[in-house]
């Protein structure tokens, strides 16, 4: 459920901090909040190449958590419907235009014996960032 | 369609309300806000408000002094009342341990805390929460008022030995504190169309969609139909299809009466409310006389599940879905024609 809607169409850009790489807006398909530990994966994949999770962050309400944080975030929600930004570092700046973008994410469930979560694939433009030159 | 079973006139306590559940494709997608979604059940005449406090309120499971004014303040204007919060239980809150019982335990407390700031008497209990929680949780439930009632929820049914030890706890502590809510999702007569019509979309192929969704109206045996799908070349799509199948059910309305002291709410699930204004797979024309026969004197809560089945191609109308469930449950209890 919401898979398609995990990836907000709006919003990706270059890195605030003008390092090489980009943030997104993700939701998590789900219709309630988790505490973020049980947010087990958001994977990103860019132009068909995975993108290592140790180069990712999310950052949810304005607090950045690594993914080796996450599993013991226990005292931050991630709400139903919110825009968390998925932040990712890469070795080459991000090319002006459109790119492919996937996200999987996998949740962990108490009632279910699977992961829940979902996976959604988009072209995006990429919008530039403060950090780059206008 | 069958015309309406004769109720205008019968006497009966049951009430309209609606799980803001129902309206989850605007609420996630910021098109409603929870004051809307309680406006939109009022103008219904839905006056029994259910919520999911981790799905409508952000920062839960802190609720602060301002939420809890303007809840009650929504509930004053709109002539609303709270009728049950649902609670969930997360068992698998750390990767590598499950809650202990007593950690359990706290968790629930913490939820029937966040029902009587509420002002909701009424909390369910998800259907994984274990007997032994429930039991362990009673007391304080009785303490603060609140009645902890434990969703049925397909694929269990009354007689489902899950639903069985619960039930023992719950004749041992007694219905004024524990009972059933049950989701007449376990109700479903014929296989949602919308689910095998979504199937069809991603691709399933039509024949394996039809074998699926004719074993299942047929009452035919559902258990190996994953394996038989598998046999007739299906792929994931018609695997997920067959999985469906066997999580729907369909129980004879009628079980409900030997339970009936135990029921305290009922979540009216939905898939798909037609032109014609009936439910297309569940039908409300013989649970709801049940419901009157049997003395229920709760709420009928809509529980909209649609939006997921259909949001990939059309335009998801959640109001309009529940405004139609309401209408149709309004003239089976008798209060219209």
């Amino acid at each position: 459920m919401f898979e398609k809607y995990i990836i907000c169409e709006a919003g990706f850009r270059t890195r605030r901090d003008g390092r090489p790489g980009g943030e997104l807006d993700v939701r998590m398909p789900y219709y309630r909040g988790l505490f973020l530990s049980m947010v087990e994966a958001v994977d990103l994949v860019l132009d068909d190449r995975p993108v290592p999770r140790e180069h990712t962050t999310l950052t949810v309400h304005g607090t950045t958590y690594t993914f080796d944080e996450l599993p013991h975030v226990t005292d931050d929600r991630w709400e139903m419907g919110e825009r968390a930004v998925l932040a990712f570092e890469t070795d080459e700046p991000l090319t002006p235009g459109e790119h492919d973008v996937a996200v999987s994410i996998r949740l962990r469930i108490s009632y279910m014996p699977v992961p829940g979560g979902g996976h959604t694939r988009e072209r995006l433009l990429l919008a530039l960032g403060a950090g780059d030159a206008a | 369609m069958t015309p309406p079973t004769q109720t205008s006139g019968s006497q009966h306590a049951i009430s309209r309300g609606v799980s803001l559940y129902s309206f989850q494709e605007e609420y996630f997608l910021r098109t409603m806000s929870v004051e809307d979604c309680v406006a939109a059940a009022a103008d219904m005449g839905a006056l029994g408000i259910e919520i999911i406090p981790e799905q409508s309120i952000p920062g839960y499971p802190l609720l602060t002094d301002e939420f809890v004014t303007r809840w009650h303040n929504w509930m004053r204007v709109h002539g609303t009342t709270p009728v049950a919060t649902n609670a969930f239980l997360d068992t698998k809150l750390h990767p590598d341990r499950r809650l202990t019982l007593d950690e359990q335990t706290a968790s629930v407390r913490r939820d029937i805390d966040i029902a009587v700031r509420l002002g909701a008497p009424i909390v369910k209990a998800t259907i994984n929460f274990s007997p032994e929680v429930m039991e362990a949780v009673a007391p304080y439930a009785e303490e603060h008022g609140v009645r902890l009632l434990l969703e049925v929820h397909a694929p269990f049914h009354y007689r489902h030995p899950w639903i069985v030890e619960h039930l023992e706890v719950m004749e041992r502590v007694g219905s004024h504190v524990l009972g059933l809510m049950p989701d007449m999702g376990i109700h479903v007569r014929r296989f949602p169309r919308v689910v095998s019509d979504r199937a069809l979309r991603d691709g399933a192929r039509p024949e394996l969609v039809d074998y699926i969704v004719r074993t299942y109206d047929d009452r035919g045996d559902t258990h190996a139909l994953m394996d038989i799908v598998n046999y007739r070349g299906g792929g994931p799509v018609e695997f997920a299809l067959a999985r469906q199948a066997t999580h729907y059910i369909w129980t004879d309305p009628e079980e409900m009466l030997a339970h009936m002291p135990f029921i305290g709410h009922v979540q009216a699930k939905f898939y798909e409310m037609t032109d014609d204004g009936g439910e297309y797979s569940i039908p409300y024309e013989e649970i709801v006389p049940v419901l009157i026969e049997g003395g229920f004197a709760g709420c009928l809560s809509s529980e909209y599940e649609g939006n997921r089945h259909i949001q990939d191609a059309f335009d998801v109308d959640s109001v309009e879905q529940v405004r139609r469930q309401q209408s149709m449950l309004a003239r089976l209890l008798g209060e219209t024609a």
